[in-house]
């Protein structure tokens, strides 16, 4: 009989970046009782690591933006798919959510006049992200951070959630050990709120670190809740590229939003060959034009650079892929020839861009204000998750809610760089404050501890696996997942190999149930991979299986097969639930129509 | 895709002849950086790590293949994954932006994954042990929680009222700069570690330290805030026992000029309320590069 710690709360919130902190801070203004779980050192989730900016429609640098034209915009970006119920209040929330950042500490980069300056990046129409030169997540993540200690929350810190319990259909709570001495906690809970982030780690050159093991999306799979979209998985066109430990470093798309341009071999700025259809009216005809855009003129259009993130990323594939890239397998991203137009662009460069300028001087040896930086596609976001309500973000499951890259609605088929930092704190806020609603109106539920005992025994097997004669360790296999996902499941897809993937999945998932693990179970990374090995499988195979169904291109999926984009694929998302034997049932569901008013807004922004 | 492609030939074409020599000179040497790297083929390089579970343990050696650009992070996460699974090690952004990877390389207090392996020297083991001002947990992994626990004795962010009927606040950048400087903190508490007050003196729980010494001129210095600190700063948060060494500023990997622009002014605003005879002493020391009276191990 394993012994647990047990710990009772209203809601427990299951992650602490932004979607979690949010949470957590608002389930305890509301009056519940609330415990905060991570992997990690508070402080230290992925979202410290956002760079670029949040996105509101603040109107402090363009008069014309409001909540209509952000709507249309991350609309237009998710090719439609988004749950629109969830845009609409994101982008009618969004500022209201950044002013009280401000309220708690935030300090914003400035207008002359002194309200918060804003910048513009990719797909979004006007100057539109808050931000701190090029460490906004720090500054968010340490503001809620800083806010959240004097709150009423109880902090589990560097503590992983294994599984979630429940009590009939509904949720009860959830067991998980702490990573230090390795002793399992049991937490009971009447809600649980999902705020784990994404699953980038299935991909071998990636910007996420190694907590995104897509836990989260593992763990309301197995719980029962339905997840979405997860065929779309945003590639970020910008990685770093050389030397080869930092493959997949993010460099921020800040860098094209101040001036930055993405140039081949031949010094060629092919962004400019092929402007997609639908935004074709808000791209520059010129360089110039693009130039006075980044620099605030109101007139200009946007550069080519900006596009939305899938068509950059793959463009860069095809200057590479037809050999006009660079030495080491990517293009030149360029802001060092803004020179010729600025006279302190050194001194303005290393402004805007700190942590760039930092990044490539210590990590590739290059100084940004003089040279290119060589960049190529990195995987970075999911914009699939968890299928939630788009007003009180709760899932399929009773009491089981999520928020933040976990969840899936707000971004469709692709996310609008700005719009993730915007959618932890507009539905992390939301998630926080109805599971403490609903926490309200449940008694307390009965987590059966048969249901803990049989996951504790089995997270333990890896340490007596020890000395048997397959004695491989979980090392070897993450890293052979992650290549062939890499390989198989990446930027472009195809059917066939696709269906390679799902076969390698079986294959993989063998190796998994029997590697061993040495040593003890304090504070053991060998162990704490081989349990979010199993993770990493299951969300790989969702991908897989999700991105065999979508036959067609869009956003973020591309399917060498199907390169065009098909209507009827339009009208619904591709949903995943585990079945009754624990197969994968793939069910296709409709979007429900669009309400008048909405659709209005769509047309006159068109 | 979405749609077909619009080719735009003639306005696209006037890329400056200097931005394609730029790219051009670039990327050759940029193909000049792999032959080198293609040239030394694999090298292999002793690392000599911290091994221990609690206040026990010892340096062991592994030796691992090195290659271009790496740093010592990636040695570790090598040796993890080729012979000591088991080997604790706390990480995340590998961009030198979450602060979690705080180690003692060959005695200096680093991030791990900012040390390129080209700045050591390889012929001897490189030397990698956890951060010595803290509690051993295991391997190269402290606990830290002494800094959590700092934090929460200083009172809250309390802002004036706003400025605008929108709730908002007016700002000038010149104000914002001053304080963003401290707000680029990562809290790696290196400087904790190297602050002879804590590493040496172990008080904890008499002394904040540094970095939350740049937490508190945050607060002061924070356009909005409106608290005194001042008295906290003297009585519970001793800021008394820093006699100014300027060690945590050595080793700050955001580059913030700790003793000079935090530390002191602080000093001064508990000099201008207290008579102090250590404010005045360290009044006579501003602006003199003052000496280092410990700790010889900072870059
Ligand atoms: C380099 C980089 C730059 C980016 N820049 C931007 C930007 O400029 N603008 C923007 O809008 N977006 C940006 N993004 C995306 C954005 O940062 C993330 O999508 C967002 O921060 C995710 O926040 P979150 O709260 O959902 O999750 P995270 O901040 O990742 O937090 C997840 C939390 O869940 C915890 N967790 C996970 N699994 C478990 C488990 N099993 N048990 C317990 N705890 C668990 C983790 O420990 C962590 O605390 C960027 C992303 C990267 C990688
Ligand atoms: S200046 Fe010296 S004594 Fe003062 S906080 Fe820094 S390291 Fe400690
Ligand atoms: S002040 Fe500098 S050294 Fe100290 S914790 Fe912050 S970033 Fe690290
Ligand atoms: S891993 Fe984030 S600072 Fe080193």
């Amino acid at each position: 009989m394993p012994e647990y710690q047990r710990h009772e709360h209203d809601v427990l919130v299951i992650g602490a970046g932004g979607a979690g902190l949010r949470a957590a801070i608002e389930a305890a203004h509301v009056g519940a009782s609330v415990g905060l779980v991570c992997k990690s050192l508070l402080g230290k989730a992925h979202t410290v690591m956002a760079e670029g900016g949040v996105a509101a429609a603040l109107a402090n640098v363009d008069d014309r933006d409001n909540w209509k034209v952000h709507f249309a915009d991350t609309m237009r970006g998710g090719q439609y798919l988004n749950n629109w119920r969830m845009a609409e209040l994101h982008a009618k929330e969004a500022p209201d959510r950044v002013r009280e950042l401000e309220a708690w500490g935030t300090v914003f980069d400035r207008t002359p006049d002194g309200r918060i300056l804003q910048r513009n990046f990719g797909g979004h129409k006007y100057p539109r992200l808050a931000h701190v030169g090029d460490r906004t997540g720090l500054e968010m993540i340490r503001t809620l951070q800083d806010y959240a200690i004097y709150q009423p929350i109880d902090v589990h810190m560097e503590c992983t959630i294994v599984s979630l319990l429940k009590d009939g259909n509904r949720i009860a709570g959830a067991i998980g050990y702490d990573r230090e001495r390795g002793r399992f906690k049991l937490f009971s809970a009447k809600a649980v709120v999902l705020a784990t982030g994404g699953i980038g780690r299935a991909y071998s050159v990636t910007s996420n670190s190694w907590e995104y093991t897509g836990d989260g999306h593992a763990l309301a799979y197995n719980a029962g809740a339905a997840v979405q979209d997860m065929e779309f998985v945003q590639f970020h066109p910008t990685g770093m590229v050389w030397p080869p430990s930092v493959r997949g470093i993010l460099v921020t798309e800040g860098v094209r939003g101040e001036g930055g341009i993405l140039v081949n071999k031949e010094g060629r700025r092919f962004m400019f060959d092929d402007i997609p259809e639908n935004y074709r009216n808000q791209t520059a005809d010129s360089e110039e034009e693009g130039w006075r855009y980044t620099q605030g003129d109101k007139n200009a259009r946007r550069p080519p650079e900006l596009l939305t993130r899938d068509h950059v990323a793959r463009a860069i594939m095809k200057e590479v892929r037809e050999g006009r890239g660079s030495p080491h397998g990517g293009v030149f991203l360029d802001i060092s020839w803004i020179r010729s137009k600025l006279p302190n662009s050194e001194e303005h460069i290393k402004k805007k861009l700190p942590s760039m300028y930092h990044q490539f001087k210590q990590l590739a040896d290059i100084d940004i204000t003089k040279e290119p930086m060589e960049v190529g596609p990195t995987t970075h976001y999911v914009m699939g998750g968890v299928r939630v309500d788009g007003d009180t973000q709760m899932s399929t499951v009773p009491g089981l809610f999520a928020a933040g890259e976990v969840g899936a609605g707000l971004h469709g088929a692709n996310r609008l760089g700005g719009n993730s930092l915007s959618d932890l704190l507009v539905f992390g806020m939301r998630a926080g404050k109805f599971a403490a609603e609903y926490a309200g109106r449940q008694t307390a539920p009965r987590a059966d501890t048969q249901q803990a005992d049989d996951i504790v025994r089995v997270a333990l097997e890896p340490f007596n696996r020890q000395g048997g004669q397959n004695g491989e360790g979980p090392y070897q296999v993450e890293h052979d997942l992650q290549a062939m996902m890499q390989e198989l499941v990446g930027i472009v897809r195809r059917e066939d190999e696709m269906r390679r993937a799902l076969d390698s999945l079986k294959a993989l998932r063998e190796r998994a149930r029997k590697v061993s693990v040495a040593g003890n179970r304090e504070y053991n990374p060998g162990w704490h991979t081989a349990l979010d090995l199993q993770n990493l499988l299951t969300v790989s195979e969702i991908v897989a299986r999700a991105a065999l169904e979508r036959k067609e291109s869009r956003g973020g999926h591309f399917r060498d097969d199907f390169p065009e984009k098909d209507p009827s694929y339009g009208k619904f998302n591709i949903v995943i639930r585990r079945g009754p034997a624990g197969e994968m049932q793939v069910t296709r569901e409709q979007i429900p129509e669009m309400r008048d008013d909405l659709k209005r807004i769509i047309e006159e922004n068109k | 895709m979405d749609a077909g492609p619009s080719v735009r030939e003639k306005k696209v074409s006037s890329v400056t002849e200097a931005l394609a020599r730029n790219v051009v000179e670039s990327g050759q040497r940029a193909a000049a950086r792999s032959d080198t790297s293609a040239g030394t083929e694999k090298r292999s390089a002793t690392f000599r790590v911290w091994r221990g579970a609690g206040p026990t343990g010892e340096l062991r050696d592994y030796s691992t293949s090195v290659s271009e650009g790496m740093v010592v992070l990636d040695a570790i996460h090598q040796i993890q994954a080729e012979t000591a699974g088991d080997l604790a090690v706390r990480w995340n952004c590998k961009a030198g932006k979450c602060g979690s990877c705080s180690a003692e390389i060959n005695g200096m207090p680093r991030l791990m994954c900012m040390t390129r392996l080209s700045e050591l020297d390889l012929q001897k083991p490189v030397t990698v042990e956890p951060m010595r001002a803290f509690p051993p947990v295991k391997d190269l992994v402290t606990d830290v929680s002494s800094n959590f626990r700092a934090k929460k004795r200083i009172r809250r962010f309390t802002p004036r009222p706003p400025d605008a009927p929108d709730g908002t606040w007016r700002m000038a950048q010149a104000d914002a700069d001053r304080v963003q400087e401290f707000r680029k903190c990562i809290e790696c508490f290196l400087c904790q570690d190297v602050c002879h007050v804590l590493r040496d003196h172990h008080l904890h729980e008499q002394f904040i330290g540094p970095r939350l010494l740049v937490h508190a001129a945050q607060l002061e210095m924070h356009p909005l805030d409106i608290l005194d600190r001042t008295d906290d700063l003297k009585e519970s948060h001793g800021i008394g026992y820093c006699n100014i060494t300027k060690c945590c500023t050595k080793v700050c990997p955001e580059n913030i000029t700790i003793t000079d622009n935090a530390i002191i002014p602080l000093k001064e605003r508990v000099v201008d309320k207290h008579y102090d005879p250590l404010g005045k002493l360290v009044r006579l020391v501003r602006g003199r590069n003052s000496a280092d009276r410990h700790q010889g191990e900072v870059r």
